[in-house]
């Protein structure tokens, strides 16, 4: 998806001369491409991330489009503030990268995880929050960023994601796509941890449970048309993120849920934790540690089906 | 302890070797950056600090934070090497999944030894800054070393420590900068103006020395005298070679990231000529 992200920055560079790349002394020769077409609008602003969002919003505010990009809690938990007052406050068109999402950098501990930032950035207003679920809609994503007319978050994971969307899914920022139509229970996912979810679902349409999948690559706004209508039809829905339980997809649809009229929906989370994961290991390990497994989703939802 | 500079300078090699070692068999990148700091480590683990393995949580140790937290590897061996936990416990730590050996250094409470969880730049001075402002209100004399990347001083929070602890003439700071002229993706130079280095920290109230940080005998020297009479912190700048040790790693920015290969770690072993 990092290479994906490099690819489709150095072609919409090409043909926009206000986009400009800044980043915090990471990617080594990612941007060689970019450097080559539009060296002058690549910027590498140091280990120096509160600063780089800082600039960011004054090169807004004077025409051009920023992008920031470094890892994930350096371009946004690091530099909260600068966003909050700065981009958001300012209205200003910056574009938020994070790559290495959620738990991509297991191995590199925790102050490399990032499993608050859709919480924390989804509080403020005007800002939009992606999360592609593969390279194929981020470029998609990152298209329709351009043409926003405020700040837009996008979450990337990092390398060798699997394309499961399609490309002709009509994308929009802000409007939930639905990847697999089913009649028992439906299943919400928003980043990179789609392919799980669409693995559990495979496997409980083998047992006779029909699955509705939801892709909810935007987080902020929060499609509330397409809610509505899922929790309208289903009596149980999951949502998977790979992120803490506290303040993402779950959060924002929970909050969304109380203000309507009472549901019997059941709700299940698949979350991650809230805990610090001190054991070190690839992300693989680091999803089987809070259940983000086919296996576990698709045993916790085959269970939640049965008592209903 | 009394080491001589002989006895140091082998420790520094047999570190390096494992360091190689543990990298190619765990794919633990930063290299460049764990071998620029191994001499300043070792005389730091090995001669200057006062610590015991034994009793590694006692009040008055001095503390050593490892700001650029990315040197983890090269600190597990020395802390290893020191006595804190079996070497075995390092070489057999699964890196997949369960192990405390990661990239970057696991809080306290996980290993014995770290004084703090590092790894996102520009953390390490300020928390040693606070403790050296608790053992001045503790009345207590035990030092803090921290030692800082180039790039880490890109950091805003590293100035920000920096002004404090020199407003506050905290003598038992000693901050060691690895002044490798490399950062990730760049020269240092090109990035940002870092020079004159030491005019900085001497602008911020501190005292400064500059030595090259691959040489023994000025490494242990400059941490020796510590603190020094003005009553400042003081700021070593340590001129150093990225990747130091290995001719074919040397000032090659390219083993920040990169993983030896078998042939890699053979021919690294050579070079050093000593076994782990
Ligand atoms: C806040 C923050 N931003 C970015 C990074 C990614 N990063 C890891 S090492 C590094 C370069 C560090 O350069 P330097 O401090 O000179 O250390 P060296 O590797 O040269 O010893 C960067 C940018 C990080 N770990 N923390
Ligand atoms: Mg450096």
């Amino acid at each position: 998806m990092r290479n994906a992200f490099a690819d489709e920055i150095t072609r919409l560079s090409a043909g926009d001369s206000r986009v400009v790349v800044l980043s915090g002394d990471i990617g080594n020769r990612l941007f060689n491409k970019f450097k080559a077409t539009s060296g002058d609008r690549f910027i590498n602003c140091g280990i120096a991330e509160a600063n780089m969002m800082g600039m960011a919003s004054g090169l807004a505010m004077s025409g051009f489009r920023p992008v920031v990009y470094t890892i994930t809690p350096f371009t946004t938990t690091r530099c909260f503030e600068q966003i909050r007052v700065d981009v958001c406050y300012h209205n200003a068109p910056v574009i938020i990268v994070g790559t290495g999402s959620g738990l991509s950098y297991a191995q590199l501990g925790p102050t490399h995880h990032s499993c608050e930032d859709i919480a924390i950035l989804r509080t403020l207003p005007g800002m939009t929050v992606f999360c592609p679920s593969d390279p194929a809609e981020m470029r998609r994503g990152l298209c329709a960023a351009l043409k926003q007319d405020g700040p837009v978050y996008i979450r990337l994971g990092k390398k060798g994601e699997p394309t499961v969307t399609d490309k002709n899914d009509g994308f929009e920022l802000g409007r939930a796509n639905t990847l697999r139509s089913g009649e028992d229970v439906c299943l919400i996912s928003t980043g990179t941890i789609l392919p799980v979810v669409l693995a559990a679902a495979d496997r409980l349409e083998e047992q006779g449970v029909s699955v509705r999948v939801e892709n909810f690559h935007t987080v902020k706004p929060l499609d509330t048309d397409r809610l509505k209508d899922v929790f309208t039809q289903y009596n149980l829905i999951g949502v998977v993120e790979e992120h803490g339980r506290i303040g993402g997809l779950f959060g924002a649809i929970s909050e969304w849920l109380v203000l309507q009229r009472p549901h019997n929906t059941r709700l299940l989370s698949f979350a991650v934790d809230d805990v610090f994961l001190h054991e070190v290991g690839t992300q693989d390990y680091a999803r089987q540690r809070f259940g983000l497994t086919g296996d576990n989703i698709f045993n916790c939802i085959l269970e939640a089906h049965k008592d209903r | 302890m009394s080491n001589s500079i002989v006895e140091l300078e082998h420790i520094s090699r047999r570190i390096r070797t494992r360091i190689v070692e543990n990298s190619h068999n765990t794919g633990m990148p930063h290299l460049g950056s764990c071998l620029s700091c191994v001499d300043i480590l070792t005389a730091l683990y090995f001669e200057i600090m006062e610590i015991d393995p034994e009793h590694h949580r006692h009040g008055t140790r001095d503390r050593f934070v490892m700001s650029k937290g990315h040197g983890a590897p090269a600190l597990y061996q020395i802390l290893a090497m020191r006595g804190f936990f079996p070497y075995a416990d390092l070489v057999e730590s699964d890196h997949k999944g369960g192990g405390v050996f990661g990239e970057h250094p696991p809080t306290p409470d996980h290993l014995p030894g770290i004084e703090a969880a590092t790894g996102s730049l520009g953390h390490g001075l300020p928390i040693a800054t606070g403790m050296m402002l608790a053992c001045r209100l503790d009345a207590q004399k035990n030092k803090a070393f921290v030692l800082l990347g180039d790039g880490e001083c890109n950091e805003g929070s590293i100035w920000e420590a920096a002004m404090f602890a020199g407003a506050q003439k905290l003598e038992n700071l000693v901050v060691i900068i690895d002044y490798n002229k490399w950062q990730a993706t760049d020269r240092s130079h090109d990035i940002m103006a870092l020079d004159p280095l030491p005019e900085k920290w001497r602008a911020f109230g501190w005292s400064t020395y500059e030595i090259d940080g691959n040489d023994m005998t000025q490494v242990v020297d400059a941490l020796r005298n510590v603190p020094d009479k003005t009553g400042r912190p003081v700021a070593i700048i340590a001129h150093t070679v990225k990747g130091k040790g290995i001719s074919f790693m040397e000032d090659d920015n390219n083993w920040h990231y990169r993983i030896p290969t078998a042939e890699e770690v053979i021919a690294a072993k050579r070079e050093l000529k000593v076994e782990t």
